[in-house]
């Protein structure tokens, strides 16, 4: 089973070698992990996809929170969320090819970013579903380079984790 | 006024009430022992490193309070490393100074530069790498905090020589925050209600407590919880001491090395009550035959040791001492004639023994100790053999009178860590059991006794081998020893008099009646090498994979 955890940290130096390396040592898998500041200056978020049954779970957000850095957990995953990735995805395009492309990006409410003579380079944001068959999509025409920046998540509603690590109704 | 940041730390550490350090100087750490020199704090001058965090390991572990050491950056640094892993995996409360190369130099591997927070962070609760001189006050107060609340455990502090001759306004912090961190002591009123209802229940309750009794001084509370329930009581290794060695209630210690009589307790029992303690492999065998007809209670101060290794029916997350005051009104006397009978006749049954012939026998050493000091004694030990015997013979009658390393497992603790103890403890009768294994990884602060003056007495127990590792060999390898035969043995009772202190060497009882009582009652250090049948086997023991039921003699 797949978790998101959104976990929020104080801005010290070395606060993601904390996380990574106890996932490491602790024989976590890390699916994905995108880290930035939130609002707050002083606090960052993270958003850990792990993968495992409900006692590895457990153990990873109790062994998460024996971190003095880390301020607050919440499993996503167990509300209504949101979650989106980015991917930039650089493709082969000839100058044929090119109105194909851009139909695809239209569906996939992708844009082209840039053009190289034989290239395309766009970027779509979606979630995991949408990203992985925008890149089935464009994988017949030949994948250069592509990037993904990690998921992110939120709760849905009213219902927030704040820069200062207060939850709120 | 302005003062350099190593003098703001020399001011927080006598805010904090430091007594003694443990140390090593160093080029890099030169500042702050520059600023030592004024201070009333008295520093400890080890022969190695790894001595100097074991040395303050033993001083917290007799005393409760936060032990300090220091050392310099790069080798002075990593010499520690043992000593903290050692103290973590025991929650034991230490803060570690080191110091670092300057700031300007870090990451250029500069001479004599670690890493030394990316190398500890799997082993301390927290490290600080100071960058800001001014930030120094409240990174301290915050070490200290961390380092003794909740779970004890390290905090190491790295401090860059630059930074700590850099001048700040010195004040310190009466108050910190860590929004991160806030440990829970009060239990949950829900949970210690059922808790009460299960123990009210049961039949056939069992104890089992580890060293979270000691760390929140909560031998009395555990005591009276045992006498008003009726329940027989088992310890961990690291529990030992926090319960009565002689009280009819006390099993013994339990798993691997556990008398039969607590593992059968714990395997018939049909509640099992874990204080403190944390389910450890070396405890519970197959993890699938241990306690399988008991409900279980786990209180304890760390959530993340609840359900770690075992199923846990009530879970009660705080401070064990906390929780048992809340517990024990809810609880009424009860006597349970039937599961005491059960347990005497397993007592009766299988009692722990070993043969009295082929000369001088390790127990019997230990028998001696318990009898001459009337289990009185601080007791600090090495690892292996001797360690178990201890464990298994001297009955410890008071809380922090076994210094011992548990989770680690670490040869060499015992000499630094005696005289840790042996200077938290001025005025009491501290005495080192080891063996010659473990003796040897260490014995260079045979001087730091001397210098300090510690009347500190030793007991080698002598196999003129590695025995728990033999042991290990006769076991499983078929009697393949490898390895495990020392072919040099260095006169120890010469080496005590090089350092002069005095020597002796026993090789009978009769020697040892001789010897034993006149060094126990001496006011000076005394060192014992006491030649033991070098073939003995720790017994009972549970072989790997096997439940703790299946225990054989051996």
């Amino acid at each position: 089973m797949r978790r998101t955890l959104a976990v929020l940290v104080e801005n010290n130096p070395g606060v993601l070698a904390r996380v990574a390396g106890l996932f490491s040592r602790r024989g976590f898998n890390i699916d994905s992990l995108a880290v930035g500041r939130t609002d707050n200056p002083a606090v960052s978020r993270m958003t850990i996809v792990v993968e495992g049954d409900d006692r590895t779970l457990e153990q990873v957000t109790k062994q998460l929170h024996k971190l003095i850095d880390v301020i607050k957990i919440t499993d996503v995953t167990a509300e209504e969320y949101v979650d989106r990735e980015l991917v930039l995805i650089k493709v082969s395009a000839e100058p044929g090819q090119r109105s194909e492309i851009a139909q695809i990006a239209e569906i996939f409410r992708a844009r082209i970013v840039d053009l190289g003579r034989r290239t395309l380079t766009l970027e779509c944001t979606g979630n995991e579903g949408k990203i992985r068959a925008f890149e089935e999509s464009l994988r017949p025409y030949g994948i250069k380079e592509l990037v993904r920046t990690g998921k992110i998540a939120m709760l849905r509603g009213s219902r927030y984790t704040g820069g200062n690590g207060k939850e709120e109704e | 006024m302005e003062i350099t940041a190593a003098e703001a730390l020399v001011r927080c550490l006598e805010e904090e009430k430091v007594e003694v350090i443990f140390g090593l100087p160093g080029g890099a750490i030169v500042p702050v022992y520059d600023a030592l020199y004024h201070s009333k704090i008295k520093h400890v001058l080890v022969r190695h490193e790894q001595g100097a965090a074991h040395a303050a390991d033993g001083y917290a572990r007799a005393t409760g309070r936060v032990g300090v050491c220091m050392a310099t950056s790069g080798p002075g640094a990593t010499n520690l490393v043992t000593g903290i892993a050692n103290a973590y995996m025991d929650s034991v409360p230490l803060v570690i100074i080191t110091g670092q190369v300057n700031t300007s130099q870090v990451g250029t591997d500069a001479f004599q530069e670690v890493d030394i927070t990316g190398i500890t962070m799997p082993i301390t609760k927290h490290n600080y790498l100071v960058k800001d001189p001014k930030k120094l006050p409240e990174i301290v107060k915050k070490a200290f905090y961390i380092a003794s609340s909740g779970r004890p455990g390290p905090v190491l502090v790295d401090l860059p020589r630059d930074v700590a001759g850099s001048s700040i306004e010195f004040r310190y912090p009466r108050e910190i925050v860590l929004r991160g961190y806030k440990p829970t002591y009060r239990g949950h009123p829900t949970k210690i209600n059922e808790a009460a209802r299960l123990i009210k229940e049961a039949e056939r309750p069992v104890i089992y407590a580890g060293g979270g009794i000691i760390n929140s001084g909560a031998a009395a509370e555990l005591k009276m919880l045992a006498e008003t329930i009726g329940a027989p009581v088992t310890n961990t290794f690291m529990g030992l001491s926090s319960f009565p060695g002689d009280h009819p209630l006390f099993l013994g210690m339990l798993g691997l090395h556990g008398t039969r009589y607590a593992n059968l307790a714990v395997t018939e029992c049909d509640l099992l009550i874990a204080l403190g303690a944390r389910f450890d492999d070396r405890v519970t065998g197959k993890l699938s035959s241990f306690a399988p007809q008991a409900k279980i209670i786990h209180i304890d101060i760390d959530p993340a040791e609840i359900g770690k290794n075992v199923r846990i029916h009530v879970p009660i997350v705080g401070d064990v001492k906390q929780v048992l005051q809340a517990l024990l009104p809810l609880l009424e006397k009860r006597e349970r004639p039937a599961w005491l009978k059960r347990i005497e006749e397993l007592k009766q049954l299988y009692p722990l023994r070993y043969e009295k012939e082929n000369g001088l026998k390790p127990q019997f050493v230990i028998e001696e100790l318990y009898r001459l000091t009337r289990g009185d004694a601080v007791v600090a030990t090495d690892v292996g053999q001797h360690q178990m015997w201890v464990a298994q013979y001297y009955r410890f009658k008071r809380p922090r009178s076994l210094i011992s390393s548990g989770g680690l497992g670490t040869m060499g603790f015992g000499l630094p860590a005696a005289v840790g103890a042996q200077l938290g403890l001025p005025g009491e009768l501290v005495i080192l059991v080891t063996g010659d294994g473990s003796f040897q990884m260490n014995m260079q602060e045979l001087a730091t006794v001397m210098e300090q003056g510690l009347p500190l007495k030793i007991f080698i127990l002598n196999n003129q081998q590695l025995g728990m590792v033999r042991q290990l060999q006769e076991v499983y390898c078929e009697g393949r020893y490898m390895a495990v035969d020392f072919k040099f043995h260095p006169d120890f009772s010469i080496l005590a008099k090089a350092y002069g202190m005095s020597g002796y060497t026993v090789r009978n009882e009769k020697e040892v009646a001789e010897v034993f009582p006149e060094v126990l009652a001496g006011p000076g250090p005394a060192l014992v090498n006491c030649l033991v049948y070098p073939e003995e086997n720790v017994s009972p023991m549970v072989l790997a994979g096997r439940g703790i039921h299946e225990a054989i003699e051996c």
